[in-house]
């Protein structure tokens, strides 16, 4: 069982506390929350690197040089 | 102005992780609190992101971050956030240094707080954070406990600390 570590300020006390079902509950919450929220950031990154490729193509396909490319989009 | 900084009480984490640290029954006879960290985490990744929960309650938070790498920087709205901390991806032994500061805790009014915080990692594939956080609790209530953990689940490992500091104005 997953711990946390409590102290009263009161009398100084400190003590290792097993987590109540509800924080357990709330952890894996965290957890899940964890994995969605980097697979939806690894989406963004991957849709914005495939538009600026896209992008650089076009600029190719109408003549412009890697410099001028570069200078556009850096 | 601060004129007196009392510690009140030091968490170290001796054993081998938590998954969180808590001050309870926090005294009502300051101004102010300052939370100071030195943490690390066992989430499979660089760093891992840590948040504050004030009297066990985890609701009615808002707050803003900034973080910059010396390279990029960039912002969100992400409530609780105070900090990250290096992670099990990072270079050993290295930990964050985070300091939470909670004025008037003890009134009536609804809370805020600041954080300024670094997440070292001591290498050039980057990893090193500076990040600077806003927080707002829309609740009354004095704060009685302090919570800090991973917003994503992950545990302190050993060797990470906490202390928490009264600040007395007079």
């Amino acid at each position: 069982m997953p711990t946390k570590l409590v102290v009263d300020c009161s009398t100084g006390i400190a003590t290792e506390v097993e987590l109540t079902e509800e924080e357990v509950a709330q952890l894996e919450a965290d957890a899940k929350a964890s994995a969605d929220y980097q697979a939806e950031l690894l989406a963004e990154q991957k849709q914005i690197a495939e538009a600026k490729a896209s992008a650089v193509s076009k600029l190719s396909a109408l003549g412009l040089t890697e410099d001028e490319i570069n200078a556009l989009i850096s | 102005m601060a004129n007196t900084y009392t510690l009140i009480q030091t968490i170290p984490v001796t054993g081998a992780t938590a998954t969180s640290i808590e001050f309870s029954s926090i005294p009502q006879t300051y101004t102010d609190l300052i939370v100071m960290v030195s943490g690390r985490a066992n989430d499979s990744a660089l760093y891992a992101s840590t948040k504050i929960t004030f009297n066990s309650n985890a609701t009615g938070y808002s707050g803003r971050y900034m973080q910059g790498d010396g390279a990029t920087s960039s912002g969100q709205s992400f409530a609780q956030i105070v900090g990250f901390d290096p992670a099990a991806t990072a270079t050993a032994s290295i930990f964050s240094n985070a300091t939470i500061y909670i004025p008037s805790y003890a009134g009536s009014t609804n809370k805020t707080y600041t954080v300024d915080c670094v997440s070292e990692n001591n290498a050039s594939s980057g990893g090193t954070y500076q990040v600077i956080s806003a927080g707002y609790w829309g609740n009354t209530a004095a704060i009685t406990t302090v919570t800090l953990a991973m917003i994503f689940g992950g545990s302190y490992v050993q060797y990470s600390s906490a202390s928490l500091y009264g600040v007395r104005s007079s």
